[in-house]
């Protein structure tokens, strides 16, 4: 009897436990599981939004903090041909454009980027995957870009559009404006002491040190304000977001 | 109040037995433990896919994968392994190598019946994993509120000086070896082996694998920088985190053991009803 019990309450187990393994990929592809992510996303983003300060900034490091080798990851060189001409000449035909819903749209050379107010930061990179690295920082925060452009009312976000093509189409990212506003986002030319190396975003980067890495756009070409994110890409504000899902919000 | 004469028989009693029960789990108690079954699973599981994609733990503000792991689950040239503190564990067929549900040959860290989503998909573990988050934290605060304010933690789990005596803790490891695990007196409070258990559960791996958590996230440690010098930096975070989340794997399979040991028809019954039923058994009978 006992034995038949416990093998019954066994089987129970087992077959509770294929029903979740099945059960739970099937879960996922339905609208109410949808809603649900993206209601405790917003969650996730009030919550986080309503604990911190505005300008709460990430932690800085110190120089014996950082890590031996800065890890590199996805494009370690854009094969785009504009790209690999703007490489070949050490980036000296480089111009970012900073456009869209700006009073002021700017065309800026790395020599004039350097030449306006520049923040050092030693921070952390925490890749969405689980790895972190520590490097040192250096570039023009953003918050003065968006002033020299001047931000129309109508724009809510920032869109960095990049040189590499990952897969199919064009590396981007957007943060809004609390991030690009942000005293720690910077758009880095320098890391660790040296001009920022090719397979880490040269000529610039992004740092928006609040969020995981996928939001820290490399190979950035040019700045665009815009009032929302639906007619870029497939619109769900950068590219791992539209290939794969990934949150538009990546703080946690 | 049942006097040292009473010996129980420690074997629960077969379903619709007539005898009076115990009222032993109150209905927080129960609402929790059930919904834990399901959010602390997928907590789990779609806690290993995100394992999946970085399998190397690190202690310390960084670490990749340049650095030292002091754990790490991978492909060998031959099959897979887990490699711990410098030990070489093989694991082929279970971590680092093993065969989808399809036939095919996989060198991901954990196998596909242990995550969520089965095939790898980080972001969709993350989902998963950042959504029940919610539940997960809102059942574990909630519980220990309202377990601290209905006297649950102080009058159930709060273990007894007495029950801390090493000779009251060896004759209980020794009750757990003979397989003896109610009260003898009719009643039925946690034994002090359990009390420690729970205690473990409820007020270090549960609150550890939560704030662990948060301290992964860049904008808790911009928010909270503390959390970061609590737990020694963030890849040390993501350790504790994982080892918090191997403490409940470890409590869920003892727990289940236990369950089926002291008779799991009774023991399930009393979580879902409440009600436990014991046998006390006449003087000379035993």
């Amino acid at each position: 009897m006992m034995i038949a019990r416990r093998k019954l309450v066994g089987s129970l187990g087992v077959a509770a436990g294929g029903l979740l393994l099945s059960g739970c990929d099937r879960v996922a592809g339905t609208p109410a599981f949808r809603s649900f992510v993206e209601g405790t996303d917003g969650l996730t983003i009030d919550f986080t939004r309503l604990v911190s300060k505005r300008d709460a900034l990430a932690r800085e490091y110190t120089l014996t903090d950082l890590s031996p080798v800065f890890r590199a990851n996805g494009t370690r060189v854009p094969a785009a041909p504009e790209y690999q001409s703007l490489m070949a000449n050490k980036f000296a035909d480089f111009r970012l454009r900073i456009d869209g819903l700006v009073r002021q749209p700017l065309s800026l050379s790395l020599a004039q980027l350097r030449s306006l107010p520049v923040r050092t930061q030693i921070t952390r990179h925490d890749c969405v995957e689980g790895w972190s690295a520590i490097g040192q920082w250096t570039g023009t925060p953003l918050s003065g870009l968006m002033k020299q452009a001047g931000l129309m009312p109508s724009a809510r976000f920032i869109v960095f559009h990049c040189a590499d093509d990952y897969g199919a189409s064009k590396y981007y990212e957007s943060i809004d404006l609390i991030d690009a506003f942000h005293p720690q986002t910077i758009l880095a030319w320098g890391l660790n002491g040296q001009r920022l190396p090719i397979q880490n975003g040269a000529p610039l980067r992004l740092r928006v040190e609040r969020q995981l890495g996928y939001k820290h756009a490399k190979y950035v070409m040019r700045i665009e304000a815009v009032a929302s994110l639906a007619q870029i890409g497939a619109g769900k504000g950068g590219y791992w977001e539209d290939s794969n899902d990934y949150a538009w919000y990546a703080g946690i | 109040m049942a006097t040292a004469a009473e010996h129980a028989i420690n074997a629960p009693l077969a379903p619709g037995s007539g005898s009076p029960g115990i009222y032993r789990h109150r209905l927080a108690t129960r609402l929790w433990h059930w919904s834990n079954v399901v959010v602390l699973i997928i907590m789990l599981m779609s806690g290993l896919m995100i394992f999946n994609a970085h399998p190397r733990l690190y202690w310390g503000e960084y670490g990749a994968n340049s650095d030292y792991a002091w754990l790490e689950i991978g492909p060998t040239a031959t099959g897979g392994h887990l490699v711990v503190a410098g030990l070489d564990i093989p694991t082929t067929g279970i971590l680092g190598q093993w065969t989808d549900a399809n036939g095919n040959q996989q060198t991901r860290a954990f196998p596909y019946w242990a995550t969520i989503p089965s095939g790898y998909n980080l972001a969709g573990a993350r989902r998963w994993h950042l959504s029940f988050a919610w539940a997960f934290a809102i059942l574990t605060i909630g519980y220990l509120i309202i377990s601290a304010a209905n006297r649950h933690i102080r009058r159930d789990l709060l273990p007894k000086k007495s029950e801390l005596a090493p000779a009251h803790l060896w004759q209980d490891v020794k009750d757990h070896l003979r397989l003896r695990f109610h009260p003898t007196d009719g009643t039925a409070h946690y034994n002090i082996l359990q009390k420690l258990t729970y205690g473990l559960v409820l007020f270090v791996l549960l609150p550890g694998v939560l704030l662990t958590g948060l301290t992964m996230s860049p904008a808790f440690n911009a928010a909270w920088p503390w959390m970061l010098d609590l737990f020694g930096g963030r890849q040390s975070a993501r350790s504790l985190h994982f080892i918090c989340a191997a403490g409940l794997v470890g409590f869920i399979l003892v727990h289940l053991l236990l369950v089926m040991l002291a008779g799991p028809i009774n023991e399930i019954r009393s979580m879902i009803t409440g009600w436990l039923h014991v046998r006390k058994v006449e003087e000379g009978s035993a």
